[in-house]
């Protein structure tokens, strides 16, 4: 009964020493990775016109795929937000019985993707059509109804593609003559969405390559800058990791300075424009609202830009640092 | 302490600087490397440092063969040795006392203990009073007894100079190798290459002669080959 808590407080007590070792390890190389994040920027505030204007290119870099990607989204959430009329009109063969018309009828109400149903008969649309044409007399003058039977179908689904998939399936139907779909604008608006979505994308890749490559060349300038102190660091006995730490922080702190930046140009575009987008709506009684990215998509945009910044000085420290040695 | 087994060192231009090179340094020994610009003098301590490696022969410090050391060994290798440049190599971004502090910033000392090293450091060379300065307001002997702070800092068991008093009058070259001779006298290993025979006479330890790259050993009569 003894024995296994004795041997467990012996091995916690073993183990205590080296975790002690390790986490004042730990919290060394903590403070280490602290200096040189401090260090790196206090550097670049040593040189605020410098580091200003790189902040700014990235800014710029930064917030143009970004401006773009907040007026498509936001257009996207407005045309959501317009009442669509998805109603899809079919025009019934001509020759069809009614005992086929209401099993067509009933096998359709039954489709979840059906939301409501309405049949508007050869009988009621020549009704109809007298009393509104004002083409009554002709025809008086015709031996049958030309007109055919009419489903009008509600679906369910209020996303564009649900609607086609539904249209694509009624045209199909064999009584089925013709299937109408009023929509095609909102299709348009939809495709030219998916395009400026996709430009985002392409538009943002180059970016990111751009910022990576900017700020490459700037941490390639800090290294030549500081090419005599690296070399003196590296005979008192700097490891590559020493060296590199600064031009790292350096690169991921113009990342963030970018983003920063950017984020607030963003945002002011977007103040600017409220006011007169929300005008422009209010006259097409709507009460849509200019949507930002907000805290998440900003800390986003950020912890992203920082990554690329980081990725660019490691090229550049990869390329250049290792081939400074003392000579 | 150190070693130089059959050392040749030929650069790419085809230059021979190091040609057979033989020669043991023990430990806690104090010696002057000498001879004209261009013996060979910088290319030994180089080969010392690990700046460059022998294109034939062996060399080993405190029994480490060099031509077996890694890229990832190297940085700790070094922090063993100090070392003293002609042109002391001061960071003018800094203060005195931060320059000094490097080789422990660098190890990552604890900065209480880094501050306590670094007065002490300072203190021998005599600049203690100076330390929140910049070195560039020093005059040139006074950044020179910096920069042997600065290599002695971390209390490296090997002290190499490479023309330590170059730049200086006399006077002042005096008072350097005092410097030195008390760190020996503590059980550090010196090497100085010197082309100050005057002086390297008046110290009267051994001395090491290079010659078109080859190696001669005056065993303290300061005398040249």
């Amino acid at each position: 009964m003894k024995r296994p808590p004795a041997a467990t407080s012996r091995r916690s007590t073993g183990a205590a020493a080296p975790a002690a070792h390790w986490l004042d390890q730990l919290r060394r190389a903590f403070a280490r990775q602290q200096e040189a994040a401090v260090d790196s920027l206090l550097r670049l505030f040593a040189e605020p016109l410098a580091t200003t204007l790189t902040w700014l290119a990235m800014a710029c870099a930064i917030a143009l795929p970004l401006a773009l990607f907040l007026l498509s989204s936001n257009l996207g959430a407005l045309a959501d937000s317009l009442d669509r009329d998805n109603t899809i009109s079919l025009y019934l063969y001509a020759d069809l019985e009614p005992e086929e018309i209401d099993m067509l009828v009933d096998s359709l109400g039954a489709r979840p993707e059906v939301a409501s149903l309405q049949l508007i008969t050869a009988d009621q649309a020549l009704e109809e059509f007298r009393a509104n044409s004002g083409f009554g007399d002709v025809l008086e003058g015709l031996d049958e109804n030309p007109l055919p039977p009419v489903l009008l179908v509600e679906p369910a689904a209020d996303t564009t593609e649900g609607v086609v998939s539904l249209h694509n399936f009624l045209s199909a139907l064999p009584e089925v003559d013709l299937a109408q779909l009023d929509l095609q604008w909102l299709q348009r608006l939809d495709a030219m969405l998916a395009v400026s979505f996709r430009l985002v994308l392409l538009l943002g890749f180059l970016l990111a390559l751009g910022l990576v490559l900017v700020i490459g060349n700037t941490i390639r300038m800090a290294i030549a800058e500081r090419r005599a102190e690296i070399v003196v660091v590296k005979l008192v006995g700097a490891t590559d990791g020493y060296v590199a730490r600064p031009f790292l922080y350096t690169g991921l702190w113009y990342g963030a300075g970018g983003a920063l930046i950017a984020l607030f140009l963003t945002t002011l575009g977007l103040w600017l424009l409220n006011g007169p987008v929300e005008r422009l709506l209010a006259s097409y009684d709507s009460d849509f609202q200019l949507q930002g990215l907000g805290l998440t998509g900003g800390f986003f945009v950020v912890l992203g830009t920082s990554l690329l910044g980081l990725l660019g000085a490691w090229i550049s420290v990869l390329r250049h640092l290792r081939h400074i040695e003392p000579r | 302490m150190i070693q130089f087994d059959d050392v040749s060192k030929r650069y790419p231009s085809g230059q021979e600087a190091l040609s057979h090179v033989d020669f043991r340094l023990r430990e806690g020994e104090f010696a002057f490397l000498t001879g004209h610009s261009g013996a060979g003098k910088s290319t030994l301590l180089k080969l010392i440092m690990h700046m460059e490696l022998p294109s034939s022969g062996q060399v080993f410090v405190q029994g480490q063969n060099l031509n077996k050391l890694s890229r990832r060994q190297l940085p700790y290798y070094r922090r063993n040795i100090g070392l003293v440049f002609q042109d002391h190599r001061l960071l003018f971004d800094r203060s005195v006392f931060d320059n000094v502090a490097l080789p422990l910033q660098i190890a990552g000392y604890d900065p209480a203990l880094a501050a306590r090293r670094v007065r002490a450091a300072l203190d021998k060379v005599g600049l203690l009073h100076k330390e929140a300065q910049n070195p560039v307001a020093l005059s040139s002997g006074e950044q020179q007894r910096v920069g042997i702070a600065r290599a002695v800092v971390n209390k490296p068991a090997l002290l190499l100079a490479d023309e330590p008093t170059g730049n200086l009058d006399p006077e002042l070259s005096e008072d350097i190798m005092d410097l030195f001779r008390q760190f020996n006298d503590v059980g550090v290993t010196v090497l100085i290459a010197s082309h100050d025979l005057d002086l390297v006479e008046r110290m009267r330890r051994r001395v090491l002669v290079l010659e078109h790259g080859r190696l001669y050993d005056a065993q303290g009569t300061g005398a040249v080959v």
